[in-house]
Protein backbone atom coordinates (compact mmCIF):
# COMPACT_ATOMS: atom_id res chain seq x y z
CA UNK A 1 0.00 0.00 0.00
CA UNK A 2 1.02 3.76 -0.56
CA UNK A 3 2.35 5.84 2.13
CA UNK A 4 0.25 8.73 1.19
CA UNK A 5 1.40 10.65 5.08
CA UNK A 6 4.49 10.04 6.80
CA UNK A 7 5.46 12.38 9.44
CA UNK A 8 8.87 12.25 11.11
CA UNK A 9 10.26 13.23 14.45
CA UNK A 10 7.86 16.14 13.96
CA UNK A 11 8.36 19.24 16.79
CA UNK A 12 5.66 22.05 16.87
CA UNK A 13 6.12 24.95 19.49
CA UNK A 14 4.37 27.95 19.70
CA UNK A 15 6.67 30.23 21.48
CA UNK A 16 8.15 28.30 24.96
CA UNK A 17 4.82 25.81 24.36
CA UNK A 18 6.35 22.18 23.08
CA UNK A 19 2.94 21.45 21.01
CA UNK A 20 3.61 18.68 19.47
CA UNK A 21 7.05 16.28 20.61
CA UNK A 22 8.23 13.98 17.98
CA UNK A 23 5.49 13.11 16.56
CA UNK A 24 6.07 9.66 14.00
CA UNK A 25 2.95 8.98 11.85
CA UNK A 26 2.43 6.72 8.56
CA UNK A 27 -0.84 7.01 6.26
CA UNK A 28 -1.38 4.52 4.05
CA UNK A 29 -3.89 5.03 0.93
CA UNK A 30 -7.62 4.40 1.55
CA UNK A 31 -6.97 4.40 5.60
CA UNK A 32 -9.46 5.84 7.76
CA UNK A 33 -7.36 7.05 10.92
CA UNK A 34 -9.11 8.79 14.16
CA UNK A 35 -6.77 10.56 16.61
CA UNK A 36 -8.36 10.99 20.10
CA UNK A 37 -6.41 12.85 22.44
CA UNK A 38 -7.82 15.95 25.26
CA UNK A 39 -8.58 19.67 23.99
CA UNK A 40 -5.25 21.23 23.63
CA UNK A 41 -3.21 18.01 22.91
CA UNK A 42 -2.26 19.10 19.40
CA UNK A 43 -4.85 17.46 17.35
CA UNK A 44 -5.47 20.67 15.11
CA UNK A 45 -2.05 21.46 15.17
CA UNK A 46 -1.34 18.38 13.71
CA UNK A 47 -3.46 18.87 11.07
CA UNK A 48 -2.01 22.01 9.85
CA UNK A 49 1.32 20.57 10.16
CA UNK A 50 -0.02 18.20 7.56
CA UNK A 51 -1.58 21.02 5.32
CA UNK A 52 1.43 22.86 5.55
CA UNK A 53 -0.30 25.47 7.83
CA UNK A 54 2.01 25.51 10.30
CA UNK A 55 5.43 25.05 10.12
CA UNK A 56 7.31 22.35 12.25
CA UNK A 57 10.71 23.67 14.08
CA UNK A 58 11.88 20.29 13.76
CA UNK A 59 11.46 17.30 11.37
CA UNK A 60 10.19 16.34 8.24
CA UNK A 61 6.45 15.79 6.69
CA UNK A 62 5.91 14.07 3.72
CA UNK A 63 2.46 14.20 1.85
CA UNK A 64 1.49 12.03 -1.27
CA UNK A 65 5.66 12.19 -1.39
CA UNK A 66 5.70 15.94 -1.77
CA UNK A 67 6.28 18.89 0.67
CA UNK A 68 2.88 20.13 1.94
CA UNK A 69 2.24 23.13 -0.04
CA UNK A 70 2.65 21.39 -2.69
CA UNK A 71 0.34 18.56 -2.26
CA UNK A 72 -2.35 20.89 -0.88
CA UNK A 73 -4.65 20.83 -4.07
CA UNK A 74 -5.45 16.75 -2.91
CA UNK A 75 -5.44 17.49 0.39
CA UNK A 76 -9.35 18.24 1.74
CA UNK A 77 -9.98 19.80 4.90
CA UNK A 78 -12.99 20.07 6.78
CA UNK A 79 -11.85 22.68 10.15
CA UNK A 80 -14.26 22.98 13.14
CA UNK A 81 -17.57 24.48 12.54
CA UNK A 82 -17.45 26.33 16.07
CA UNK A 83 -14.80 28.69 14.42
CA UNK A 84 -16.88 29.92 12.04
CA UNK A 85 -19.16 33.51 12.12
CA UNK A 86 -22.26 32.51 12.49
CA UNK A 87 -23.43 35.94 11.02
CA UNK A 88 -21.15 35.30 7.64
CA UNK A 89 -22.73 36.29 4.49
CA UNK A 90 -22.53 33.76 2.21
CA UNK A 91 -25.12 31.48 0.67
CA UNK A 92 -24.57 27.42 1.30
CA UNK A 93 -23.58 27.65 -2.50
CA UNK A 94 -20.82 30.32 -1.47
CA UNK A 95 -19.08 28.28 1.15
CA UNK A 96 -18.71 24.98 -1.26
CA UNK A 97 -17.60 26.97 -4.09
CA UNK A 98 -14.71 28.10 -1.77
CA UNK A 99 -13.21 24.56 -2.28
CA UNK A 100 -13.24 25.45 -6.29
CA UNK A 101 -10.49 28.09 -5.08
CA UNK A 102 -7.31 26.67 -5.92
CA UNK A 103 -8.96 25.33 -9.58
CA UNK A 104 -10.33 28.38 -11.02
CA UNK A 105 -6.72 30.80 -10.91
CA UNK A 106 -6.65 33.66 -8.77
CA UNK A 107 -8.34 36.09 -11.17
CA UNK A 108 -10.77 33.46 -12.88
CA UNK A 109 -14.31 33.12 -11.85
CA UNK A 110 -16.42 30.11 -11.42
CA UNK A 111 -17.53 28.04 -14.28
CA UNK A 112 -20.21 26.07 -15.32
CA UNK A 113 -17.85 23.17 -14.64
CA UNK A 114 -17.45 24.45 -11.20
CA UNK A 115 -21.33 24.86 -10.23
CA UNK A 116 -21.71 21.18 -11.87
CA UNK A 117 -19.25 19.42 -9.17
CA UNK A 118 -20.87 21.36 -6.37
CA UNK A 119 -24.40 20.34 -6.99
CA UNK A 120 -23.01 17.04 -7.14
CA UNK A 121 -20.88 17.53 -4.06
CA UNK A 122 -23.76 19.21 -2.32
CA UNK A 123 -26.24 16.39 -3.66
CA UNK A 124 -23.79 13.42 -1.88
CA UNK A 125 -24.01 15.61 1.44
CA UNK A 126 -28.17 15.78 0.92
CA UNK A 127 -27.81 19.12 1.29
CA UNK A 128 -28.86 20.56 -2.38
CA UNK A 129 -32.46 21.68 -1.61
CA UNK A 130 -30.98 23.85 0.96
CA UNK A 131 -27.75 25.40 -0.89
CA UNK A 132 -29.36 29.23 -1.64
CA UNK A 133 -29.72 29.16 2.75
CA UNK A 134 -27.61 31.50 4.53
CA UNK A 135 -25.22 29.41 6.67
CA UNK A 136 -25.75 30.95 9.72
CA UNK A 137 -29.76 29.36 9.05
CA UNK A 138 -27.96 25.80 9.11
CA UNK A 139 -28.02 23.34 12.06
CA UNK A 140 -24.68 22.16 13.51
CA UNK A 141 -25.19 19.04 11.65
CA UNK A 142 -25.99 20.61 8.33
CA UNK A 143 -23.33 22.90 8.35
CA UNK A 144 -20.85 20.13 9.23
CA UNK A 145 -21.96 18.98 5.73
CA UNK A 146 -22.00 21.89 4.22
CA UNK A 147 -18.33 21.80 5.37
CA UNK A 148 -17.45 18.30 4.14
CA UNK A 149 -19.18 19.03 0.43
CA UNK A 150 -16.45 22.37 0.32
CA UNK A 151 -13.61 19.80 0.75
CA UNK A 152 -14.97 17.38 -1.55
CA UNK A 153 -15.26 19.60 -4.27
CA UNK A 154 -11.54 19.67 -4.72
CA UNK A 155 -11.55 15.85 -5.96
CA UNK A 156 -9.30 15.75 -2.44
CA UNK A 157 -6.90 12.66 -2.18
CA UNK A 158 -6.89 12.93 1.48
CA UNK A 159 -9.59 14.19 3.79
CA UNK A 160 -8.59 15.49 7.23
CA UNK A 161 -11.01 16.49 9.40
CA UNK A 162 -11.51 18.43 12.68
CA UNK A 163 -13.54 17.17 15.51
CA UNK A 164 -16.16 16.51 12.67
CA UNK A 165 -19.14 15.48 15.53
CA UNK A 166 -18.57 18.56 17.87
CA UNK A 167 -21.76 19.93 18.52
CA UNK A 168 -23.58 17.66 16.58
CA UNK A 169 -26.91 15.13 17.97
CA UNK A 170 -26.21 11.32 17.74
CA UNK A 171 -28.30 10.15 14.79
CA UNK A 172 -26.35 13.18 12.54
CA UNK A 173 -22.77 11.61 13.82
CA UNK A 174 -23.30 8.09 12.47
CA UNK A 175 -25.11 9.49 9.65
CA UNK A 176 -21.75 11.25 9.01
CA UNK A 177 -19.64 8.47 9.65
CA UNK A 178 -21.56 5.63 7.67
CA UNK A 179 -21.08 9.07 4.75
CA UNK A 180 -17.22 8.85 5.46
CA UNK A 181 -17.14 5.32 5.29
CA UNK A 182 -18.52 5.48 1.88
CA UNK A 183 -16.12 7.71 0.91
CA UNK A 184 -13.30 5.88 2.20
CA UNK A 185 -13.20 3.32 -0.98
CA UNK A 186 -11.81 6.85 -2.85
CA UNK A 187 -9.94 8.71 -0.11
CA UNK A 188 -7.87 8.35 2.72
CA UNK A 189 -9.19 9.41 5.62
CA UNK A 190 -7.49 11.54 9.01
CA UNK A 191 -9.66 12.51 11.56
CA UNK A 192 -9.21 13.95 14.78
CA UNK A 193 -11.62 14.02 18.29
CA UNK A 194 -12.17 14.40 21.87
CA UNK A 195 -14.97 12.26 21.28
CA UNK A 196 -13.60 8.42 21.90
CA UNK A 197 -17.02 6.88 22.08
CA UNK A 198 -18.36 7.36 18.43
CA UNK A 199 -14.91 7.28 16.34
CA UNK A 200 -13.51 4.26 17.56
CA UNK A 201 -16.84 2.51 16.39
CA UNK A 202 -16.20 3.31 12.64
CA UNK A 203 -12.22 3.84 11.80
CA UNK A 204 -10.15 1.03 10.77
CA UNK A 205 -7.09 2.47 13.13
CA UNK A 206 -6.54 4.57 16.01
CA UNK A 207 -4.33 6.83 17.38
CA UNK A 208 -4.11 9.32 20.82
CA UNK A 209 -2.27 12.61 20.60
CA UNK A 210 -1.21 14.47 23.87
CA UNK A 211 1.99 16.71 22.73
CA UNK A 212 2.87 13.06 21.71
CA UNK A 213 1.62 10.22 19.23
CA UNK A 214 0.41 6.90 20.74
CA UNK A 215 -0.15 4.87 17.71
CA UNK A 216 -1.68 1.43 17.60
CA UNK A 217 -3.27 -0.37 14.80
CA UNK A 218 -6.93 -1.13 15.60
CA UNK A 219 -9.24 0.66 17.49
CA UNK A 220 -9.00 -2.41 20.01
CA UNK A 221 -6.58 -0.31 21.90
CA UNK A 222 -4.78 -0.42 25.01
CA UNK A 223 -5.95 0.78 28.27
CA UNK A 224 -2.42 1.96 28.93
CA UNK A 225 -2.30 3.76 25.83
CA UNK A 226 -5.86 5.89 26.88
CA UNK A 227 -4.62 5.63 30.32
CA UNK A 228 -1.39 7.81 29.19
CA UNK A 229 -2.89 10.27 26.59
CA UNK A 230 -5.73 11.13 28.75
CA UNK A 231 -3.44 10.80 32.45
CA UNK A 232 -6.85 9.34 33.94
CA UNK A 233 -7.81 6.43 34.06
CA UNK A 234 -9.45 3.93 32.15
CA UNK A 235 -12.19 3.33 32.83
CA UNK A 236 -13.20 6.58 33.31
CA UNK A 237 -13.64 6.92 29.54
CA UNK A 238 -14.74 3.58 28.92
CA UNK A 239 -18.39 4.52 29.65
CA UNK A 240 -18.19 6.00 26.09
CA UNK A 241 -16.95 3.36 24.14
CA UNK A 242 -19.24 1.08 22.13
CA UNK A 243 -18.50 -2.40 23.09
CA UNK A 244 -16.24 -4.03 20.99
CA UNK A 245 -13.55 -1.46 21.21
CA UNK A 246 -12.54 -2.37 24.43
CA UNK A 247 -10.24 -5.73 25.19
CA UNK A 248 -11.80 -6.96 28.24
CA UNK A 249 -8.43 -7.90 29.04
CA UNK A 250 -7.74 -5.07 31.26
CA UNK A 251 -10.79 -5.16 33.23
CA UNK A 252 -10.19 -8.22 35.36
CA UNK A 253 -11.45 -11.30 33.24
CA UNK B 1 -38.18 70.94 -3.18
CA UNK B 2 -34.78 73.09 -1.56
CA UNK B 3 -32.48 70.03 -3.05
CA UNK B 4 -33.22 71.00 -6.23
CA UNK B 5 -32.80 75.14 -5.79
CA UNK B 6 -29.58 74.41 -4.17
CA UNK B 7 -28.44 71.86 -7.24
CA UNK B 8 -28.42 75.00 -9.21
CA UNK B 9 -25.19 75.79 -7.55
CA UNK B 10 -21.76 74.08 -9.29
CA UNK B 11 -20.63 73.96 -5.39
CA UNK B 12 -24.06 71.64 -4.86
CA UNK B 13 -23.51 69.64 -7.84
CA UNK B 14 -19.88 68.55 -6.81
CA UNK B 15 -20.95 68.33 -3.75
CA UNK B 16 -23.63 65.52 -4.76
CA UNK B 17 -21.38 64.02 -7.61
CA UNK B 18 -18.86 63.75 -4.83
CA UNK B 19 -20.95 62.32 -2.48
CA UNK B 20 -22.16 59.59 -5.11
CA UNK B 21 -18.75 58.58 -6.26
CA UNK B 22 -17.66 58.45 -1.90
CA UNK B 23 -20.86 56.09 -1.40
CA UNK B 24 -19.48 53.76 -4.62
CA UNK B 25 -16.44 53.54 -3.10
CA UNK B 26 -17.54 52.97 1.08
CA UNK B 27 -20.70 50.64 0.11
CA UNK B 28 -18.09 48.31 -1.48
CA UNK B 29 -15.31 48.36 0.44
CA UNK B 30 -17.18 49.30 3.81
CA UNK B 31 -18.56 45.74 3.43
CA UNK B 32 -15.19 44.17 3.31
CA UNK B 33 -14.12 46.27 6.19
CA UNK B 34 -17.37 44.89 8.35
CA UNK B 35 -17.56 41.38 7.29
CA UNK B 36 -13.66 41.11 7.88
CA UNK B 37 -13.98 43.00 10.95
CA UNK B 38 -11.88 45.74 10.17
CA UNK B 39 -13.62 49.00 11.67
CA UNK B 40 -10.68 49.63 13.42
CA UNK B 41 -7.69 48.91 10.99
CA UNK B 42 -9.66 51.42 8.39
CA UNK B 43 -9.61 54.01 11.45
CA UNK B 44 -6.08 53.91 11.85
CA UNK B 45 -5.36 53.66 8.04
CA UNK B 46 -7.31 56.97 8.08
CA UNK B 47 -6.03 58.85 10.92
CA UNK B 48 -2.56 57.87 9.55
CA UNK B 49 -3.76 60.18 6.55
CA UNK B 50 -3.33 62.50 8.63
CA UNK B 51 0.37 63.14 8.77
CA UNK B 52 0.49 62.79 4.68
CA UNK B 53 -1.78 65.78 4.79
CA UNK B 54 0.49 67.62 7.10
CA UNK B 55 3.48 67.06 4.77
CA UNK B 56 1.94 68.55 2.22
CA UNK B 57 1.06 71.32 4.04
CA UNK B 58 4.89 71.45 5.18
CA UNK B 59 6.33 70.88 1.66
CA UNK B 60 3.93 72.82 -0.06
CA UNK B 61 2.02 69.85 -2.11
CA UNK B 62 -1.26 69.28 -2.44
CA UNK B 63 -2.78 67.39 0.65
CA UNK B 64 -4.54 64.46 -0.45
CA UNK B 65 -1.36 63.02 -2.46
CA UNK B 66 0.47 63.34 1.10
CA UNK B 67 -2.65 61.76 2.41
CA UNK B 68 -2.94 58.71 -0.45
CA UNK B 69 1.13 58.16 -0.05
CA UNK B 70 0.58 57.71 3.73
CA UNK B 71 -2.64 55.40 3.86
CA UNK B 72 -0.95 53.07 1.38
CA UNK B 73 2.52 52.98 3.33
CA UNK B 74 0.30 52.46 6.80
CA UNK B 75 -1.80 49.92 5.09
CA UNK B 76 1.40 47.68 3.84
CA UNK B 77 3.09 48.56 7.62
CA UNK B 78 0.01 46.95 8.79
CA UNK B 79 0.34 43.83 6.76
CA UNK B 80 4.10 43.37 7.31
CA UNK B 81 3.02 43.68 11.27
CA UNK B 82 0.79 41.13 11.17
CA UNK B 83 2.13 38.73 9.21
CA UNK B 84 6.08 39.01 10.33
CA UNK B 85 6.13 40.31 14.03
CA UNK B 86 4.43 39.19 17.17
CA UNK B 87 2.87 42.78 17.81
CA UNK B 88 -0.51 42.11 18.03
CA UNK B 89 -2.94 43.49 15.39
CA UNK B 90 -5.05 45.51 17.88
CA UNK B 91 -2.01 47.79 19.25
CA UNK B 92 -0.02 47.80 16.13
CA UNK B 93 -3.21 49.90 15.15
CA UNK B 94 -3.61 52.25 17.63
CA UNK B 95 0.37 52.84 17.56
CA UNK B 96 0.03 53.58 13.74
CA UNK B 97 -3.80 56.29 14.70
CA UNK B 98 -1.31 58.24 17.04
CA UNK B 99 1.45 57.85 14.63
CA UNK B 100 -0.26 59.43 11.75
CA UNK B 101 -1.67 62.22 14.11
CA UNK B 102 1.34 63.38 15.51
CA UNK B 103 3.28 63.76 12.71
CA UNK B 104 0.42 65.63 10.77
CA UNK B 105 0.47 67.91 13.74
CA UNK B 106 3.89 68.42 14.29
CA UNK B 107 4.49 68.94 9.84
CA UNK B 108 1.64 71.39 10.07
CA UNK B 109 3.25 73.13 13.23
CA UNK B 110 6.73 73.74 11.58
CA UNK B 111 4.75 75.08 7.95
CA UNK B 112 5.46 78.70 7.48
CA UNK B 113 1.81 80.83 8.09
CA UNK B 114 -1.97 79.64 9.10
CA UNK B 115 -3.36 76.38 8.02
CA UNK B 116 -6.55 77.01 6.04
CA UNK B 117 -8.24 74.08 5.18
CA UNK B 118 -7.16 71.96 7.95
CA UNK B 119 -10.58 71.45 9.42
CA UNK B 120 -11.54 70.21 6.33
CA UNK B 121 -8.99 67.22 6.10
CA UNK B 122 -10.04 66.41 9.74
CA UNK B 123 -13.97 66.71 9.36
CA UNK B 124 -14.58 67.02 5.60
CA UNK B 125 -15.56 69.74 2.94
CA UNK B 126 -18.22 67.97 0.32
CA UNK B 127 -19.62 71.72 -0.07
CA UNK B 128 -16.14 72.51 -1.31
CA UNK B 129 -14.62 69.47 -3.68
CA UNK B 130 -13.70 70.98 -7.37
CA UNK B 131 -14.13 69.22 -10.30
CA UNK B 132 -10.93 68.27 -10.38
CA UNK B 133 -10.91 65.92 -7.48
CA UNK B 134 -14.09 64.34 -8.83
CA UNK B 135 -11.56 63.43 -11.46
CA UNK B 136 -9.12 61.63 -9.08
CA UNK B 137 -12.56 60.28 -6.97
CA UNK B 138 -13.64 58.17 -10.30
CA UNK B 139 -10.32 56.72 -11.05
CA UNK B 140 -9.99 55.37 -8.06
CA UNK B 141 -13.52 54.00 -7.36
CA UNK B 142 -12.51 52.63 -11.47
CA UNK B 143 -9.39 50.88 -9.24
CA UNK B 144 -11.57 49.40 -6.63
CA UNK B 145 -14.42 48.52 -8.21
CA UNK B 146 -12.15 46.47 -11.22
CA UNK B 147 -10.05 44.42 -8.25
CA UNK B 148 -12.95 44.08 -6.24
CA UNK B 149 -14.78 42.16 -9.36
CA UNK B 150 -11.56 40.09 -10.20
CA UNK B 151 -11.29 39.31 -6.41
CA UNK B 152 -14.54 38.93 -4.85
CA UNK B 153 -14.09 35.06 -4.39
CA UNK B 154 -10.67 35.49 -2.94
CA UNK B 155 -12.07 38.33 -0.54
CA UNK B 156 -15.14 36.44 0.01
CA UNK B 157 -12.98 33.13 1.57
CA UNK B 158 -10.41 34.82 3.18
CA UNK B 159 -12.77 36.89 5.43
CA UNK B 160 -14.89 33.92 6.04
CA UNK B 161 -11.31 31.02 6.70
CA UNK B 162 -8.42 32.33 6.27
CA UNK B 163 -6.99 28.48 6.81
CA UNK B 164 -8.83 27.21 4.38
CA UNK B 165 -8.26 29.88 1.64
CA UNK B 166 -4.78 29.50 2.11
CA UNK B 167 -4.94 25.37 2.13
CA UNK B 168 -6.24 25.80 -1.30
CA UNK B 169 -3.48 27.75 -2.77
CA UNK B 170 -5.04 30.93 -2.45
CA UNK B 171 -2.14 33.86 -1.85
CA UNK B 172 -3.79 35.07 1.73
CA UNK B 173 -0.77 37.45 2.65
CA UNK B 174 -0.78 39.19 -0.59
CA UNK B 175 -4.81 39.12 -0.97
CA UNK B 176 -4.66 41.08 2.37
CA UNK B 177 -2.20 43.38 1.20
CA UNK B 178 -4.71 44.53 -1.53
CA UNK B 179 -7.63 44.47 0.95
CA UNK B 180 -5.78 47.13 3.32
CA UNK B 181 -5.01 48.55 0.11
CA UNK B 182 -8.03 49.55 -0.77
CA UNK B 183 -9.41 50.50 2.06
CA UNK B 184 -6.48 52.98 2.00
CA UNK B 185 -7.46 54.32 -1.25
CA UNK B 186 -11.49 54.32 0.03
CA UNK B 187 -10.19 56.12 2.49
CA UNK B 188 -8.92 58.98 0.38
CA UNK B 189 -11.99 59.24 -1.45
CA UNK B 190 -13.51 59.55 1.78
CA UNK B 191 -11.66 62.09 3.42
CA UNK B 192 -13.25 64.70 1.14
CA UNK B 193 -16.42 64.34 1.71
CA UNK B 194 -16.50 63.33 5.50
CA UNK B 195 -12.90 63.85 7.26
CA UNK B 196 -9.73 62.07 8.44
CA UNK B 197 -11.75 61.88 11.90
CA UNK B 198 -15.58 60.42 10.45
CA UNK B 199 -13.55 57.89 7.54
CA UNK B 200 -14.65 55.67 9.52
CA UNK B 201 -18.27 56.10 10.34
CA UNK B 202 -18.86 55.88 6.43
CA UNK B 203 -16.55 52.42 6.17
CA UNK B 204 -18.94 50.92 9.06
CA UNK B 205 -22.17 52.26 9.25
CA UNK B 206 -23.43 51.75 5.73
CA UNK B 207 -22.42 48.58 5.57
CA UNK B 208 -23.76 46.92 9.06
CA UNK B 209 -26.86 48.56 8.00
CA UNK B 210 -27.10 46.89 4.99
CA UNK B 211 -25.98 43.53 6.89
CA UNK B 212 -28.98 43.02 8.49
CA UNK B 213 -31.21 42.58 5.33
CA UNK B 214 -28.57 40.69 3.35
CA UNK B 215 -27.89 37.00 2.64
CA UNK B 216 -24.72 37.59 0.75
CA UNK B 217 -21.00 39.63 0.50
CA UNK B 218 -22.31 40.94 -3.00
CA UNK B 219 -25.93 42.17 -1.59
CA UNK B 220 -24.27 44.01 1.20
CA UNK B 221 -21.69 46.11 -1.23
CA UNK B 222 -24.69 46.89 -3.35
CA UNK B 223 -27.28 48.04 -0.63
CA UNK B 224 -24.70 50.06 1.29
CA UNK B 225 -23.76 51.81 -1.54
CA UNK B 226 -27.42 52.97 -1.98
CA UNK B 227 -27.77 53.55 1.82
CA UNK B 228 -24.86 55.61 1.49
CA UNK B 229 -25.85 57.94 -0.94
CA UNK B 230 -29.34 58.36 0.55
CA UNK B 231 -27.77 59.62 3.88
CA UNK B 232 -25.04 61.43 1.67
CA UNK B 233 -28.24 63.35 0.38
CA UNK B 234 -29.80 63.28 3.19
CA UNK B 235 -26.87 64.79 5.35
CA UNK B 236 -26.59 67.40 2.51
CA UNK B 237 -30.13 68.34 2.53
CA UNK B 238 -30.07 68.75 6.40
CA UNK B 239 -26.87 70.26 6.64
CA UNK B 240 -27.90 73.05 3.54
CA UNK B 241 -31.62 73.87 5.07
CA UNK B 242 -30.07 73.92 9.20
CA UNK B 243 -26.55 75.31 7.77
CA UNK B 244 -24.43 73.08 9.73
CA UNK B 245 -21.58 70.87 9.06
CA UNK B 246 -22.31 68.42 6.57
CA UNK B 247 -20.09 65.61 7.18
CA UNK B 248 -20.72 65.23 10.89
CA UNK B 249 -24.66 65.88 9.65
CA UNK B 250 -24.05 62.76 7.25
CA UNK B 251 -22.12 60.98 9.55
CA UNK B 252 -25.22 61.27 12.52
CA UNK B 253 -28.09 60.66 9.71
CA UNK B 254 -26.21 57.09 9.44
CA UNK B 255 -25.90 56.55 12.77
CA UNK B 256 -29.81 57.50 13.15
CA UNK B 257 -30.67 55.22 10.50
CA UNK B 258 -28.37 52.10 11.70
CA UNK B 259 -30.87 52.45 15.22
CA UNK B 260 -33.93 52.80 13.59
CA UNK B 261 -33.08 49.79 10.99
CA UNK B 262 -31.78 47.65 14.22
CA UNK B 263 -34.79 48.43 16.09
CA UNK B 264 -37.48 47.83 13.40
CA UNK B 265 -35.12 44.34 12.29
CA UNK B 266 -35.76 43.47 16.20
CA UNK B 267 -39.84 44.15 16.19
CA UNK B 268 -40.81 42.20 12.68
CA UNK B 269 -38.97 39.58 13.51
Amino acid sequence: MNEVIRLEDVWVRYGDIVVLEGINLSVYEHDFLGIIGPNGGGKTTLLKVILGLVKPVRGRVTVLGDTPERSRRFVGYVPQITLFDREFPATVLDVVLMGRLGRKGILGKYGKEDLKVAYDALESVEMLELKDRRIGELSGGQLQRVLLARALVANPKILLLDEPTASVDEPTKTNLYKLLKKMNDKVTILLVSHDMGVISSYVEKIACLNRKLFYHGSPEMEGEAVEETYQCPIYLIAHGFPHRVLKKHKRGK
Amino acid sequence: MILWEALQYEFMRNALAAGILASIACGVVGALVVVRRMSMMSGGISHAAFGGIGLGYLLGFEPIYGALAFTIASAMMMGFIRERTEISEDSAIGILWVTGMSLGVIFIGLSPGYAPDLFSYLFGSILAVPSSDLAVMVVLDAVILTVVYFLYEEFLAVSFDEDFAKASGVPTERVYLILLSLVALTVVILIRVVGVVLVIAMLTIPAATAWQFSRRLNEIMLLSSILSVIFTIEGLWLSYIFNIASGATIVLVSVATLLLASALKKIFQ
